[in-house]
């Protein structure tokens, strides 16, 4: 090895350390071989295999870890888990009145609209019965209508919708499709349906259901053409992977952090359409009490001051739900893009 | 241009007229009740004669037949249940103004502060303690988050309070044509839901533009920010959103069905649940076959508004390559 002599022995020194080190390292990666060994097959080392492309990055961890430092997030969180659990506990615990039960004074006559007490927490309604029984009992049907909504909506609209994306032979029909009967009104449908099935938590779980796949399934569309000719599909398709393969290994993880976010605002808004149908006279019949028939009934009871409780209430409860749902969904759409994992 | 314009009316004539279609169909599943007032009351002759008067005993291919036919004149037909005996387009030219009205200068309220407010937050996302973002997203998460039927709700009943004992908002709570003060709740109730949305997407589009390179070369080069949120960052970040103008315009036309029963303001909203529910076909199928022309040209005209805004976007090439 030859060196310039007018280098300064420091980094003389330095030279001479980088090269012993170079050397090291050179003997712990390729360790020295004979012809013979270096000209034969190796065999399979899975410690080996691994070295160096290790990470301890795990993508559902991050996402848990970037949802947490969220604190907003966190704080609706814990709101919705407390009111999701109350929700369904609240029937056992001591004291509940019956949702159903008229309630009567010591002379056989209704206690109606009795404002807010110790008694009644939220008072009574026009016919006598307890309301903060009622809004608990309405939120459980309308949480689970709008649970049931939402997963039929994405497990179809994700269905149709990759398909539509992803082959192109289908594009025309399932473009068509969509005009088609995105331009058949909804409320048409829903009247229908409710004309022909008995009115009731099944059916309106169906009306809603029937359409709500649409736009999902659009949207999914739109996600898809996006990303399907990327390189790495590109070369999945070259190495003759399957079509079915392609779309759950290489489509719908990268459609994660979206998906969960329609789904999480999916849930609000079946409760906001259950509001709808309700107000359009073709909800859930009034014996089964949902936030839907609460809230309408309240509104027809606005222009009396003393009876706004009956709106606020539920007002309230429903307003506490959709807006906790909103922004979890938010936060953790935010927290599932693998973009705001490195800091 | 011209080629793609006629290829996708020509389309859209094909999709209008599988939709008239399925809904002449679905329209003739109905339990036939609806089309009278005391059906319990009427005899099995007086129930025929009336369906006979009707058309309705025809057979479905010749319904559909008289029905293309009549379109085809221009010709809406003549409601048979909600006002009967009277023309559609003659209820329908008393209704759309109302609607118009109330939906075009809601809609100008909308842009006229949604826009604003969007820049605004996209602008101060660069502050340090971003207080305006805050506060428009405070605002965008409740108005999205909670169904529309409750802020209409909450708007009509605070803004028709008295406070204090003394008339400070005390607006009125239903709508009265001749009234100019009755117009600010139906209004507010209806740009509330697009302000949000203007708002929401301009900030998100305009945040994704001023992180890309052009705009930090600008920055870097010293051009004051207030040029680049407006020359560069606003004009490109509208693009995407033009598209939605024209939907938003013809949209008024039909009304919002909440707001206008809420207010009992006398527009499109409610009438087409009302033809529904009351059966009248006609009512239906015409209704029908303006929404689906709204939405249709809607979509046409915003593609074309964008075309035209947004020069590198061009319709030709579009079909053939993909």
């Amino acid at each position: 090895m030859k060196r310039s002599s007018f280098r300064p022995i420091r980094r003389q020194m330095t030279e001479a350390l980088e090269d012993k080190l170079t050397e090291q390292l050179k003997q712990e990666v390729h360790p020295p071989m004979s012809d013979e060994e270096a000209f034969s097959f190796a065999e399979f080392n899975a410690e080996d295999a691994e070295r160096g492309g290790y990470s301890d990055y795990s993508y559902w961890k991050s996402t848990l870890r970037a949802f947490f430092q969220n604190k907003i997030a966190v704080f609706f969180l814990i709101v919705m888990v407390t009111v999701l659990l109350f929700t369904f506990i609240q029937p056992y615990l001591p004291g509940q009145k019956d949702p159903l039960l008229i309630h009567n004074d010591e002379w056989g006559l209704p206690l109606n609209n009795i404002p807010p007490n110790k008694e009644f927490w939220f008072g009574t309604n026009a016919i006598g019965q307890d309301l903060w029984a009622r809004i608990w009992s309405g939120t459980r049907t309308s949480l689970f209508i709008g649970f049931t909504v939402a997963l039929v909506e994405a497990v179809v609209g994700i269905f149709v919708g990759i398909l539509w994306g992803y082959v192109r032979k289908l594009d025309f029909f399932f473009t068509e499709l969509y005009n088609i009967l995105d331009n058949i009104p909804q409320t048409l449908l829903l009247i229908l349906i409710s004309y022909v099935l008995k009115p009731g938590v099944s059916t309106i779980i169906f009306a809603l259901s029937l359409t709500g796949w649409l736009d999902m399934a659009r949207f999914i569309r739109n996600q898809i053409i996006i990303i399907r000719d990327r390189d790495y599909n590109l070369a999945s398709r070259c190495l003759g992977i399957s079509t079915g393969r392609i779309m759950v290994k290489n489509l719908l993880p990268y459609l994660v952090s979206v998906i969960t976010m329609r789904m999480a605002l999916a849930i609000p808004s079946a409760i906001g359409n259950e509001v709808f149908v309700t107000y359009i006279g073709i909800g859930l019949p009034v014996d089964i009490p949902s936030l839907g028939n609460l809230i309408q009934t309240g509104r027809s009871l606005m222009t009396v001051a003393s009876l706004r409780y009956q709106l606020f209430f539920p007002v309230a409860v429903l307003v506490v739900i959709t807006v906790s749902f909103y922004i979890i969904g938010n936060a953790f759409a935010d927290a599932a893009d693998p973009k705001n994992h490195v800091k | 241009m011209a080629k793609y314009i006629t290829k996708r009316v020509l389309r859209s004539l094909v999709t209008m007229f599988i939709i008239i279609t399925v809904l002449f169909a679905l329209l003739r599943l109905m339990p036939i009740e609806g089309y009278f007032e005391n059906y319990d009351k009427m005899s099995a002759t007086q129930v025929q004669v009336k369906l006979q008067s009707l058309g309705l005993t025809d057979s479905l291919p010749k319904q559909l037949l008289r029905f293309y036919k009549q379109i085809f004149h221009g010709d809406l037909g003549e409601s048979n249940v909600y006002r009967k005996g009277v023309a559609i387009t003659e209820i329908i030219a008393e209704k759309i103004p109302i609607s118009l009205k109330l939906g075009l200068i809601s809609l100008a309220i909308a842009l006229a502060v949604g826009l604003p407010l969007g820049v605004l937050m996209a602008r101060s996302t660069r502050t340090r303690f971003k207080i305006g973002d805050r506060l428009g997203t405070v605002f965008i998460v409740l108005v999205q988050a909670m169904p529309s039927a409750v802020y209409h709700i909450l708007i009509q009943f605070a803004g028709s309070q008295t406070y204090i004992g003394k008339e400070i908002l005390g607006l009125p709570m239903l709508f009265d044509a001749s009234n100019p003060k009755s117009y600010i709740l139906p209004v507010i109730s209806l740009s509330i839901g697009n302000i949000a949305y203007y708002a929401m997407w301009l900030r998100r589009y305009m945040v994704d533009e001023s992180n890309k390179d052009y705009i930090r070369l600008a920055r870097a080069k010293g051009v004051p920010n207030s040029k680049i949120s407006f020359r560069h960052v606003f004009r490109n970040a509208f693009v995407p959103l033009v598209q939605y103008i024209p939907n938003s315009i013809l949209f008024t036309l039909m009304g919002s069905l909440y707001v206008e029963s809420l207010y009992s303001v006398p527009g499109m909203g409610g009438l087409l649940v009302t033809a529904i529910k009351r059966q009248d076909n006609t009512l239906v199928q015409a209704l029908v076959l303006i929404y689906a022309v709204i939405s249709i040209l809607g979509l046409l005209f915003g593609d074309i508004l964008m075309g035209i805004v947004d020069p590198r976007i061009s319709f030709a090439k579009k079909e053939g390559s993909r």
